[in-house]
């Protein structure tokens, strides 16, 4: 993947080559091994003026493969790999890429949040000005109101992930801050203030999926396995959901995974959840079965979700402090967590011998969601 | 307005400005917000106008202090999503303080805009 952050002067397709052929050197492979490209980006089509993204993505690291690009806004990339895991699991190819770009802050602030602002539905939530924070601060306000928590339990979580990212080169904000920093910084949205939210990140993240029998082969180092893949939906809009402190399409794509793994949530050694803003990785934990419904709330604070703790959550740093170009962020869940297995990651020495991870990535306010477990298997 | 394009749901936000807001209902009684094929939760596809009840309660709420670009002379602004029985509404709530605002307080459906663009708003009863 490239380094996150801010590239307005970096065309997508600069950013796409260079991860998409960093993931090909890290595989031992070419261009030229490539069956099929699945490349995620969201608002691609208004930041780089450009459509049928594609096949222009996918020339930039040297490829003329069978490409296509999947749009399923902040999950883009998920989507992407769960996209690629089937069709190799069909038998279709031996060799496929999988990542996405995205760049927003060419756009300013205010296109970026207008851009961001379309994965939620149009006419009910967009128009009345419900923006991307305030989709999830309507959520975060529900959440206290059933199950109790306030800033402060969510202030911990956004110091543990930006702790997390300081050793992480690649992170768009490697800046240490404390819980009153987070408490008393500018509000956003309430109950949600900036540090609650993930920053406007550029960046690029691409994976090499292949098979066993083709890794054996060609005697490529592939030690970490997608072993478990899910994808969940739910009604796009808020107001037509059971809850606003839940998110169910986590929750089907989480039991979809762990059914195709064979594992359960107590085999989970480290997860990468997706947390745009702190109240969403509350909520992801607990769709992900990891935590019962309103318990998660506590988990940084109680120090079970930090590095040192029993579960560590987002050792990447997360979107909140790793960044998030949106349509890269899936892929680049799924890097952290094989790199984390494979003792590869600046953090992997959080945790002994994890064999079990899972990465977590969601679309808009979780109408759409993808759930991969990554295992060491060799 | 020239939100024609919207074609149901510009109906929908005609009517609440001529006073005779409505949802869509199903022979089950279940609720449902124009543009609509078929009922959410029972697939009928018998949807017919029922006036709606006149007062919703806020279900939750946020005071928007970073706001969508066209609202920027409007910061900070309150959406809310309100319970009016048979469907909830999300809505941009007029004419009150934010501070003033509570869970579980009663409103009442309007229509803003923005632009050229409209969008259901509640004002308190």
């Amino acid at each position: 993947m490239t380094p996150f952050g801010e590239h307005p002067d970096r065309p997508g397709r600069d950013l796409f080559g260079e991860a998409g052929l960093a993931a090909l050197d890290d595989a031992g492979l070419t261009p030229d091994d490539v069956d099929e490209v699945f490349y995620g980006n969201f608002v691609g089509t208004l930041s780089e003026n450009q459509g049928h993204q594609g096949p222009i993505m996918s020339e930039a690291f040297g490829s003329t493969a069978p490409a296509k690009r999947i749009e399923g806004a902040c999950a883009s990339s998920g989507l992407a790999i769960r996209e690629a895991v089937r069709v190799i699991r069909n038998g279709e190819a031996d060799v496929i890429v999988a990542g996405g770009m995205e760049r927003m802050t060419n756009m300013g602030t205010a296109g970026a949040t207008a851009g961001l602002a379309v994965a939620a539905d149009d006419l009910y939530e967009v128009r009345p000005g419900v923006t991307f924070p305030a989709a999830y601060a309507l959520m975060a306000r529900a959440y206290f109101e059933t199950f109790g928590g306030d800033p402060t339990d969510l202030a911990h979580i956004s110091v543990k992930n930006h702790e997390n990212a300081l050793v992480n080169d690649h992170a768009h904000l490697q800046t240490e801050i404390s819980v009153a920093d987070v408490v008393e910084a500018p509000t956003v949205a309430d109950p949600l203030g900036l540090y609650d939210a993930c920053p406007i990140s550029d960046g690029a993240s691409a994976v090499v999926l292949t098979t066993d029998a083709y890794a054996e082969a060609n005697d490529l180092d592939a030690g970490v396995a997608i072993t478990g893949s899910g994808q969940g939906g739910d009604r796009m809009a808020l107001q037509d959901r059971e809850s606003f402190a839940k998110t169910p399409a986590t929750r089907d794509a989480a039991r979809e995974a762990y059914a195709d793994a064979n594992v359960t949530p107590n085999d989970v050694d480290l997860a990468e959840v997706h947390d745009c803003f702190t109240i969403a990785e509350v909520l992801a934990l607990e769709a992900l079965d990891l935590y019962e419904d309103g318990e998660a709330i506590g988990a940084a604070r109680r120090g079970e979700t930090t590095r040192d703790g029993r579960l560590p959550v987002n050792l990447s740093g997360g979107l909140k402090a790793k960044g998030h170009p949106v349509g890269a962020t899936g892929t680049a869940q799924i890097a952290a967590v094989a790199k984390l297995l494979a003792g590869t990651h600046p953090r992997a020495d959080a945790i002994d011998s994890p064999t079990v991870g899972i990465a977590h990535n969601a679309g808009g306010t979780v109408a759409s969601a993808t759930v991969h477990v990554l295992e060491v298997v060799r | 307005m020239s939100d024609a394009r919207d074609g149901a749901f510009s109906a929908f936000l005609d009517a609440i400005e001529a006073g005779e807001p409505f949802y869509l209902s199903c022979p089950e009684g279940h609720g449902a917000i124009p543009p609509q094929q078929l009922c959410h939760e029972c697939h009928s596809r018998d949807l017919s106008r029922t006036p709606l009840p006149e007062a919703g309660n806020i279900e939750t709420y946020t005071v928007v202090a970073v706001p969508a670009p066209r609202f920027s002379d409007d910061s900070p602004y309150v959406t809310a999503i309100a319970d009016f029985g048979p469907v909830m509404l999300t809505g941009q709530l007029r004419a009150v303080y934010p501070d003033a605002v509570e869970l579980g307080q009663t409103v009442q459906i309007a229509v803003g805009s923005a632009g050229d663009e409209r969008f259901v708003a509640f004002e308190r009863r």
